[in-house]
């Protein structure tokens, strides 16, 4: 090992031109970041800016492209978690890795050197023991599914600090707590700090920077912008600094025409899987001719309207409204309760792009032409299935879409993640819809592919389709939508016009303040 | 008076009977808590038997001993044979990621085929049938307590068995002690349940993965033992395992995944399974009083099913080979 | 489409932090030795190359068994081959033994399609054949009453219902409260065996001069009315096997049904997506597959044995998930394999005669030739990449982000 002195001695880790791709998509470019002994480092961006990839890189799940990483001045190879916890980094990631089965001890000393069989209670006064230095509430003995979600996150954080962790990342800890557990969160770091450990809290939650945090590192788009002390900063400079001067995509907006509603919903009220609100209270109109972006924090409740509207999403109050044309009458038809086998029947032209393509949406083993049959192979009458007419709308789609494929009878897992989402919106906007809901539609696409469905969501505005677009980059949402409805935990913080509001006020709105608040920001 | 003796008897055929599922059920949730499901019990129950006859059989011919000797070499190959049959098994799943269910299903094929061929060959050495010598055979029945097996009810409730049932008793509560005292038990059980978990705090689950799969196997293989050994008298027999592999498959949902609670399991399925010889109920035809086990085992399926508990459940990732990219 | 590119902003004010040379700064740890990377697009050359290498392989491992008990493994296949279609009878008997092979075959193809892990036709079969075993031996009693096409028509429906019964009860089961299937499907197996030795116990099912416990024959005892006509020496079973096949071919590919069980097999959320009833899909398709089992039932009854016994299934729904999984599902394919396997089968018992070597040879190559087609398919899938070529390695981290 070699003994090269950092060059500056309190850095703690210092990463130098990171870089990291995944695919055609550059997520990190040249990126710097350093990390100071005993400071609460706030690494903050928006959705899609890298901070989290950066942070992976540094506890060892993915493998950097290029560049150097330091640890106490040592140059180091991070090739899996097992070398992070050597070099003493622990990561809470958002998504926990806990043993549901097992008590908060038994997984906090999984996988650790020691005698052959556990002494149970002496760990869990052990355990009770770092809990008590820091501050955290923790029954050792309870079983991780029987606990709340800021109880997990507890376990995460004990169970770095078991592994003698003196840099700490803690990926988005706020986003599943309520203020309080919140605020009692930052005093445990504030404890940890006076402990000289490092923590670097990745957010996108600019009040909580400026509460807790010494210095804040931006990154945007996969590229570092700056790092400055908190107390020069205020909430109006890090937000300038997190979104970036509007930037021209250039991409086009035609102007809306024959506006008229297609899609009501009203007070929607949805509840996830813990129980609480996923959807509280949501109620917007969608409008053919125009496209409607949705703006949020991702696990704002995006996925779970899509699919409550698409009829795969159980609803506990509220209403859905789709103005559908039978016999030359416009009937409002309520589509709560149905399922999208009887939404369709009632003739409702709805499409629908969901987030995760290959889990939702797509079949990855069959092959293009079955995944364009997905949608109607009922329509015709009788028993056997017609490969002739989806075959000939897949030859379409990838001539007009330039879908890479050697030919449309290969397995769609095996294309690249371009080509299937084209084919996704290909033939979601073939089946002619009233009303088209896109979820992230250009995740993972390189720019050309991006634009190419652009266009394509473009062109059924034009044809008066109503289209639902819930985005992540606000560049894009700003300047291809015609309204903005921004959410935050499940509810409408405000809908806007963005050719009238400034990026900062939806930004604003993201972080759940009220539009009454924002100033700039007219409702629409 | 009557009544008891009869219970008692049947209790003492119970603990017989349910001794190679007790070896099976504790190789079967050893490799199921590492994530693997192995449907291939019933063959690798069926390459023990024969390994561990053939081991005995071949030492009796080739040294000229009987007894203790031909024993061991009959314990040593049986769980051999069953180690190699679970290695194949983790060769196959958790390295080139066949899947669990077909590999299972080829293991309880290829491995009766084996046992059969092997058995048939080995008759042929011998002149129409394999059989132990009576010395080899004496080591495999009932061990001698002498006092002790005369004291009444207590004497056949637990004097009066072969060693393998002690055998079975020990290996199961060891195997309970190391899954939940022992670190490398919480590993093994943290793979089987999160391996991506088990990944990131540093656990290698590949080796957690075969190990627990071979050894496991291996386990199969004494169970196999006790079936051509015992309920055979090292007499060898095409049909000897006779779908007890796959009661231990259907013990192992049955004791929900715990080696201390397989031990009642299986000896109420013992019991069931002999139960038409003990206790006769008027007007029930043998031949349906036959069908008990398998009803009982379809029985507590679906209970288990309508009652899913979150700890007696079956290792989360059970079923599911693991790829760390998709971490 | 527009040609500007977005104007990306510059890196700018970043702080001046010295760097050490690269080459002083070894790292600490290495890249690992060997690591997988997915193929993608795979040619059909690659994969004959995989699967033709993996046959001989599995029979160069067979072979090694053979020597090792002192058999010629290569005269051991020649016989093999010699003994199961050298002649005429010989091949009867063959595409006799391959007849339920094939039909159970796609039967359980229709459930393995769908992930419904059906390993349960022995007892569908069973079920099959007892059911049109009541009807015949209800004629018999009653002076062998039924003429021959409605005792045949009727024995097929009885069949097939008898069948699905046993397809149906563990789909129920499994789509209403998730309860493991295969062992459910096994454990009917038993029951199903246990019950048609309940059957040869029953004064009116049994022969009378037997000194065991036997069925009678159902030819005698209906003047052969029961008896399947035959055509080149074999039942005309073959005919309705193939058919089926075929049949099976275009339900899997060409019909509604068909499309739908490939979609729940492949992913349940797309199929909700897509507004299937993948309750109603699952039942359906078992209530299909265990009605072809249960035709098979009746195929032995009429068929091959004219008779019932604990064995009238005799492991055919185990071998057919060999055979089912080897054609990869498809019905087509099905046929040669079938065919394959059966002669492994009529092989081993001539070569049991000739040079005695077990029949179970068969069984036994059977399971290892399915080993090694089942290592086949991670070759073909993935290739190993050995450490160094760095760059090449890390492309594959888009599979991760996608």
């Amino acid at each position: 090992m070699q003994d090269a002195k950092p060059a500056i001695n309190e850095n703690v880790i210092q990463m130098q031109h990171i870089c990291k791709s995944f695919g055609t998509v550059q997520a990190l470019s040249d990126v710097h970041f350093e990390l100071k002994r005993g400071e609460i480092l706030s690494l903050l961006g928006e959705n899609g800016s890298g901070k989290t990839t950066l942070m992976n890189i540094l506890a060892g799940i993915y493998f950097p492209d290029a560049g150097d990483i330091f640890v106490n001045g040592k140059h180091v190879t991070i090739r899996q978690p097992k070398d992070a916890f050597d070099l003493n980094i622990g990561m809470v990631h958002q998504h926990f890795k806990l043993v549901e089965v097992f008590s908060a001890a038994e997984n906090i000393v999984l996988g650790l050197p020691g005698k052959t069989t556990i002494n149970r209670r002496a760990l869990y006064k052990h355990v009770q023991e770092i809990a008590d230095q820091y501050g955290f509430e923790i029954d050792p003995e309870k079983k991780i599914y029987d606990m709340s979600v800021s109880e997990k996150q507890t376990v995460e954080i004990i169970k770095a600090l078991y592994r003698g962790a003196d840099i700490l990342i803690l990926d988005e800890p706020t986003a599943v707590l309520t203020p309080q557990e919140t605020d009692k969160l930052f005093e445990i770091m504030r404890a940890m700090k006076a402990d000289q450990k490092s923590i670097i809290l990745i957010t996108h939650k600019l009040n909580e920077v400026l509460a807790v945090s010494d210095r804040v590192t931006v990154l945007r788009k996969g590229e570092y912008i700056d790092t400055v002390h908190t107390k020069d900063a205020t909430i109006q400079s890090l937000t300038d600094m997190m979104v970036g001067h509007s930037v021209s995509l250039a991409i086009d907006r035609p102007a809306p025409t024959n506006v008229e509603p297609i899609l009501m919903v009203q007070s929607l009220t949805a509840l996830n899987q813990e129980g609480t609100k996923a959807l509280d209270d949501v109620s917007f109109e969608a409008n053919g001719g125009e496209i409607l972006g949705i703006a949020g924090i991702s696990g704002s409740g995006q996925r779970e309207l899509c699919e409550a509207i698409a009829g795969l999403y159980p609803v506990i109050g509220g209403s859905i409204l789709y103005r559908n044309i039978v016999d030359g009458y416009e009937v409002d038809e309520n589509v709560v309760g149905l399922n999208p086998h009887t939404i369709a029947k009632k003739g409702i032209a709805l499409a629908f792009v969901p987030e995760d393509r290959l889990g939702m949406g797509l079949a990855p083993s069959l092959d293009m032409v079955d995944n364009i049959m997905l949608k109607h192979y009922r329509e015709k009458k009788g028993f056997f299935v017609d490969r002739k007419s989806p075959r000939q709308i897949a030859e379409r789609l990838v001539e007009e879409l330039q879908i890479v494929t050697p030919d449309v009878f290969t397995p769609i897992r095996q294309l690249s993640g371009g080509n299937v989402q084209k084919i996704l919106v290909g033939r979601e906007i073939d089946t002619a819809p009233r009303l088209l809901m896109v979820a992230y539609p250009v995740r993972g696409l390189d720019i050309n592919s991006s634009y190419t469905i652009y266009n394509l969501l473009n062109e059924q505005k034009e044809k008066g389709t109503a289209v639902i677009f819930v985005g992540e980059d606000l560049d894009v949402l700003m300047e291809i939508s015609d309204r903005v409805l921004v959410m935050s935990s499940g509810r409408v913080t405000g809908i806007v016009d963005p050719r009238v509001t400034s990026k900062q006020d939806i930004g604003l709105l993201m972080l759940g303040q009220s539009i009454d608040n924002v100033k700039g920001a007219d409702a629409v | 008076m009557k009544v008891l003796m009869v219970i008692i008897n049947w209790i003492n055929a119970a603990v017989l009977s349910g001794t190679p599922l007790l070896l099976a059920t504790s190789g079967e949730i050893l490799t199921e808590k590492s994530g693997n499901l192995n449907l291939g019990v019933e063959g690798q129950m069926y390459m023990g038997a024969i390994a561990g006859l053939a081991g005995a059989w071949f030492t009796e011919q080739w040294f000229g001993v009987g007894g203790i000797i031909p024993l061991i070499a009959a314990v040593i190959f049986a769980f051999l044979m069953g180690c190699i049959s679970g290695l194949i098994y983790a060769v196959l799943t958790v390295s080139l990621r066949a899947n669990q269910n077909v590999t299972g299903l080829t293991l309880a094929i290829f491995g009766t085929g084996f046992a059969r061929f092997f058995g048939e060959v080995l008759s042929n050495k011998a002149g129409g049938f394999v059989a132990v010598g009576r010395e080899t055979k004496g080591v495999f029945s009932n061990i001698d307590f002498g006092k002790l097996a005369e004291i009444p009810v207590i004497g056949t409730l637990f004097f009066r068995y072969n060693w393998l049932v002690y055998f079975a008793l020990i290996i199961a509560i060891i195997l309970g002690w190391f899954l939940n005292r022992t670190r490398k038990g919480l590993s093994l059980r943290a793979v089987g349940e999160n391996p991506g978990t088990a990944d990131s705090a540093g656990i290698n689950v590949t080796r957690y993965k075969y190990a627990a799969t071979t050894i496991g196997g291996g386990l199969c293989g004494l169970g196999g033992l006790c079936m051509s050994m015992v309920s055979q008298k090292g007499v060898w027999q095409p049909n000897c395992v006779s779908g007890y592999g796959w009661l231990a498959i259907a013990l192992v949902i049955f004791a929900t995944w715990s080696p201390l609670r397989a031990i009642y399991s299986s000896i109420i399925f013992g019991g069931l399974s002999v139960m038409y010889m003990r206790i006769p109920i008027p007007g029930l035809p043998r031949e349906i009083y036959m069908m008990f086990p398998y009803m009982a085992t379809i029985i507590v399926l679906i209970l288990t099913s309508i009652r899913q508990s979150k700890e007696h459940a079956q290792p989360a990732s059970t079923g599911y080979n693991y790829y760390r990219e998709e971490r | 489409m527009t040609d500007q590119k977005i104007n990306k902003v510059n890196a700018k004010d970043q702080p001046d932090i010295p760097c050490p040379p690269a080459q002083d700064m070894r790292p600490v740890m290495k890249e690992p030795l060997v690591r997988m990377k997915k193929r993608g697009v795979v040619t059909t050359r690659h994969k004959a190359i995989v699967y033709i290498l993996g046959f001989i392989l599995a029979l160069l491992v067979g072979a090694l068994m053979l020597l090792a008990v002192g058999k010629n493994p290569i005269i051991a296949y020649r016989d093999m081959a010699v003994g199961s279609f050298g002649t005429k009878i010989a091949s009867a008997e063959t595409v006799r033994i391959a007849i339920p092979l094939l039909i159970t075959s796609v039967a359980v193809g229709f459930a393995f399609k769908m992930k419904f892990w059906n390993i349960g036709a022995e007892g569908q079969i069973l079920a099959g054949a007892v059911a049109c075993s009541y009807i015949v031996i209800h004629s018999i009693n009653n002076g062998n009453y039924i003429p021959r096409l409605p005792l045949h028509l009727i024995m097929v429906i009885c069949a097939l219902i008898g069948g699905a019964l046993f397809g149906f009860l563990p789909a129920f089961f499994k789509t209403k409260w998730g309860t493991n299937e295969t062992l459910f499907t096994l454990m009917l197996n038993y029951i199903a065996i246990q019950y048609v030795v309940y059957l040869q116990s029953l004064r009116t099912w049994q022969h009378p001069d037997s000194s065991y416990p036997k069925i009678i024959d159902f030819s005698t005892f209906t003047d052969g009315k029961v008896e399947l006509p035959r055509l080149f020496g074999v039942h005309i079973g073959w005919i309705f096997a193939l058919i089926i096949a075929v049949i099976a071919y275009f339900y899997l590919t060409r019909t509604k049904h068909g499309f739908e069980i490939s979609v729940v097999g492949d992913s349940m959320n797309t199929a909700r997506y897509a507004g299937m009833n993948t309750t109603w899909i699952q039942i359906r398709t078992l209530l299909v597959s265990g009605a072809l089992a249960g035709f098979v039932g009746y195929l032995q009854v009429a068929g091959a044995n004219h008779t019932l016994t604990e064995t009238s299934a005799g492991g055919v729904g185990f071998t057919a998930i060999t055979v089912a999984w080897l054609a990869k599902l498809n019905p087509f394919v099905m046929v040669p394999i079938s065919i394959f396997i059966a002669m492994l089968q009529k092989g081993s018992l001539f070569i049991q005669s000739t040079m005695r070597i077990p029949a179970s040879v068969a069984d036994l190559l059977t399971g290892l030739i399915l080993f090694f087609m089942l290592g086949c398919e991670f070759f073909i899938e993935y290739k190993l990449v050995f450490r160094g070529k760095r760059n090449v390695s890390h492309l594959e981290q888009k599979e991760v982000a996608e």
